[in-house]
């Protein structure tokens, strides 16, 4: 067991060590001072240039120096936008929960609708039913996920007007960001109606979590209908019908947890496609997280923004596809114990 | 059955939960007003900018002015000065302020005296006098005052008693009033600024802004928003018709695309916008629920040479190149029609417009000619710095740009387009690194000076408002002799020997005189266009 913890805590911090160094080299492919692209900080005069490259190292070798860099991004140090001139640490600290709430949602419904639809049509597999819920998973499956944003944008926001098209809740709700999850953030906030203000986030959810929802939930009920499929011609179900077993029990006992075992690793590589939609559909909702926050970083050419993003993002990915694949480890007894991690 | 039960129940809470919230959902999102706003504000005081993105977001909300313009007549109101004078030689000046007007409270600072002549005299100093301990805050440029040599002008301002002050001026200046009611003359508070240099953070008073106006300044999250909270003291209050409640908050939410301003305003996430593009506007009258106001803005979008360089410090050349251009092209391509074309810098809007003014018309073949007389080789390349924001006077300067790289193509000259940040932009224009660029001005008043001065003085160089760099001392004499007058049809032919002079120079080619547009959605009730400056919230209500 602890052999499997070392292995994956070997293969995470190998992993951030590669993408750090990429980051760092960033601060040198980036047109521009490296200086700047380093800290974000415009030096007013030499003195405070020679200061900063002394306290960031640079006049040392590249390992010295990225060795200090990986130091202070340990410390949360992550430098300064050089746009807004705040703290990354605290743009992403704001940015990033916004993501995870929105991917987080999507992944509720992409889970709580697709897994049961796809069970659903395994069980009645080769009906017309199956053959309904298959194509219809197909077809939202093939939308680009930025295309059915706008369809939405267009007809539910602009042409019949009932839902907002932009941002998390309406601005005359007063919101302190605190933890950087709105609903949470509503709850905790004492000068804010919480009741409107709940039913006024969730409005502005709606479009943007079902945009991204509708991909995964395509390919979440694709999943479980096949893997359904495959457990109901195992010998051990036949077993379970000879004796007599009620359906009901044959399913809950038998075919959900062994249908459901191959599926969790393969949610793992969803959780990519899930943040990179969000991301996307982000931009076009206005959502305050960090698809949205790195695009503006490339228009408006914030070198240390998109280093430090680049890195948050890869980082925030990486650790929930390792915990994902740890978690499946345990509960999964029929992998190999020395297996390898993956990433 | 009892599952069953406990479902209804919680369905019947859910519902009569929504019943009686209806009320108290109207009530709450009539009390405040969503503008969505084009861009951020450099900071919170016009003093210090002259981009119109900070006037609207400061100048009428947080601050009052001495005087103010009536937006329907152009004529100079009262505000905070209640009455004044003008003595015989036109060098003195005595306002008669108002009493009982107080500061707003705010969690960063709590007035303990209301408004007076200190208020007045500091407010002035700052950017008059480079010894004033503010000066040199926030960088210590005061653009406008520097562009119009007003700060150089004022003798000195004298209190006479606390709400009486007097100002006198070294020469004649029949704009002087005018400038002091423009969106930069400001009236800051003389005890914030006091009590932010005893704490030691004067840089505070452009940030946490401290005025008399409407609205108190709340928060501001940059790209995000600024809140704006009812200021319940305000002095200029007027009681509301029956069944209006007050706007109990301001908020700006900055949204840079004009297309997505749009959006939300179709769906009432904004309750106003800045700036609708000129594609757009079809879309807004064709919305029962929106509203279109438009009025001959106080503007104008030009072309403006960097007469520093070689070879546009030629007049020959800058006239080749204007008569390369088609303007009506432009006019119908960029401005959709909702502009007309500029032949001098004043539009059709000032007083002292001249309609027979010269203008120069589209001739390739006469601008090839003068471009090889110049000696201008086929190929010669050149950079038109086309401006990143939309902006009244240049709804899309990218654009412009572009046209003008396709006619001056027909004349064998190269053009680079080049774009910034805004801020970057700017910047890099006063540092003068560009060779032409598109870009314009939005009168602050009526006054002709207000165009003239700003523009292409040699005082406005270092202030960075002459995006042409020009310097001639004939101008400089003339426009000065403009102001030595009172006599508006003596003013008047002055103009137009400048317009004569200018026709000959061609520091700037003058391209259009945009309308003002103002949209928002129906249901707000007393918003008017202001066509002397930034957008003012002051009474204006909501109902749904």
């Amino acid at each position: 067991m602890i052999q499997i913890l070392i292995r994956y805590a070997t293969l995470f911090i190998t992993t951030m060590l590669v993408l750090a160094a990429l980051s760092f080299a960033l601060a040198y492919l980036f047109p521009g001072d490296v200086l700047v692209n380093l800290t974000g900080i415009t030096p007013q005069n030499e003195a405070q240039r020679a200061a900063l490259i002394r306290q960031f190292q640079l006049d040392k070798p590249y390992l010295f120096q990225f060795i200090y860099y990986v130091q202070q991004l340990l410390q949360g140090n992550w430098g300064y936008s050089f746009i807004s001139g705040l703290p990354l640490r605290q743009e992403i600290g704001i940015a990033m929960p916004a993501t995870i709430e929105l991917s987080a949602y999507a992944l509720f419904i992409a889970i709580f609708v697709g897994v049961p639809l796809g069970c659903y049509a395994g069980l009645r597999s080769y009906t017309k039913r199956d053959y309904l819920i298959n194509s219809a998973s197909m077809v939202s499956y093939s939308f680009p996920v930025f295309w059915i944003a706008l369809v939405f944008i267009l007809f539910f926001s602009l042409n019949l007007g009932v839902v907002p098209l932009s941002g998390r809740v309406s601005l005359l709700f007063d919101v302190p960001p605190q933890t950087g999850f709105i609903l949470i953030d509503i709850i905790i906030a004492d000068s804010v109606d919480s009741g409107l203000a709940l039913s006024d986030a969730l409005i502005h959810l709606l479009l943007p979590t079902v945009s991204i929802a509708l991909v995964s939930t395509a390919s979440m009920v694709r999943l479980t209908r096949r893997s359904v499929i495959d457990v109901l011609k195992s010998p051990y179900i036949a077993a379970a019908e000879s004796r007599g077993l009620s359906k009901r029990q044959i399913f809950f006992r038998h075919i959900l947890r062994n249908a459901l075992l191959p599926i969790l690793p393969l949610m793992a590589i969803q959780i990519t496609t899930l943040i990179t939609n969000a991301m996307i559909v982000e931009t076009l909702f206005s959502w305050p997280g960090i698809g949205n926050w790195l695009i503006q970083a490339i228009y408006q050419r914030d070198y240390p923004a998109l280093r430090v993003g680049m890195l948050a993002v890869a980082t925030v990915v990486i650790s929930f596809t390792i915990m994902i694949d740890l978690f499946n480890r345990f509960i999964d007894p029929s992998r190999e114990k020395y297996e390898r991690g993956t990433v | 059955m009892r599952r069953g039960f406990r479902w209804a129940t919680i369905l019947v809470a859910l519902t009569g939960l929504q019943a009686c919230d209806k009320s108290e959902q109207v009530a709450f999102y009539q009390s405040g007003i969503i503008y969505c706003s084009e861009s951020n504000p450099v900071n919170f005081n016009p003093q210090t900018d002259t981009s119109s993105t900070t006037a609207d977001a400061t100048a009428h909300q947080v601050y009052d002015r001495l005087m103010d313009f009536d937006p329907e007549t152009g004529q100079i109101v009262p505000n905070l000065a209640s009455s004044w004078l003008v003595s015989d030689d036109g060098l003195t000046y005595t306002f008669q302020l108002n009493k009982d007007v107080e500061f707003h409270t705010t969690p960063y600072f709590t007035p303990t005296r209301s408004f007076n002549a200190d208020d007045v005299i500091f407010s002035i100093n700052r950017w008059r006098l480079e010894a004033n301990p503010y000066h040199r805050v926030s960088g210590g440029r005061y653009p406008y005052f520097e562009s119009l040599g007003i700060a150089a002008n004022i003798e000195d301002v004298k209190r006479i008693n606390g709400y009486r002050i007097e100002i006198t001026l070294k020469q004649r200046d029949s704009s002087f009033l005018a400038n002091l009611a423009t969106d930069f003359s400001v009236i800051l508070s003389a005890e914030y600024a006091d009590f932010l240099l005893s704490r030691g953070t004067p840089e505070r008073i452009d940030y946490y802004p401290i005025g008399t106006g409407p609205f108190k300044f709340e928060s501001y999250r940059k790209d995000h928003y600024i809140r704006f909270l009812r200021n319940e003291h305000y002095w200029g209050e007027q009681s509301l018709p029956e069944g209006q409640s007050n706007t109990e908050h301001l908020i700006y939410d900055i949204t840079p695309k004009s297309s997505i301003r749009l959006a939300k305003l179709i769906t009432g996430e904004c309750d106003a916008i800045a700036f609708p593009a000129q594609t757009e506007l079809e879309v807004i009258r064709n919305r029962e629920e929106l509203e279109l106001s438009e009025k001959p803005g106080l503007n104008i979008g030009f072309w403006a040479f960097n007469t520093n360089r070689p070879p546009f410090d030629n007049p020959d050349v800058r006239k080749a190149l204007a008569l390369a251009i088609d303007k009506n092209t432009l006019l119908e391509a960029v401005y959709f029609d909702s502009a007309t074309r500029a032949k001098t810098l004043l539009p059709t809007a000032s007083w002292a417009f001249q309609s027979d003014a010269e203008d120069t018309a589209y001739n390739p073949v006469l601008a090839k000619k003068l471009l090889t007389e110049a000696g201008i080789e086929p190929g010669f390349t050149m950079t038109i710095w086309a401006m990143p924001v939309e902006r009244a006077y240049n709804p899309n300067a990218t654009k412009m740009a572009e046209l003008i790289q396709r006619y001056l193509s027909a004349v064998d000259i190269q053009v680079n387009i080049v774009t910034y940040d805004w801020t970057t932009f700017r910047r890099h224009l006063r540092e003068g690194l560009h060779d032409s660029v598109l870009i314009g001005w939005s009168a602050d008043n009526g006054d002709p000076d207000n165009f003239y001065r700003p523009l292409l003085s040699c005082g406005a160089i270092p202030s960075g408002t002459n995006r042409a760099m020009w310097c001639n001392e004939r101008y400089d004499s003339l426009i000065n002799e403009a102001l030595q007058t009172q006599n508006m049809e003596r003013r008047k032919a002055i103009y137009e020997e400048v317009n004569r002079l200018l026709y000959d120079e061609l520091p700037i080619v003058p391209i259009a005189h945009a309308y003002r547009y103002q949209a928002y959605r129906k249901n707000l009730k007393g918003m008017s266009i202001n066509p002397y400056g930034g957008v003012r919230f002051a009474g204006v209500t909501k109902s749904l």
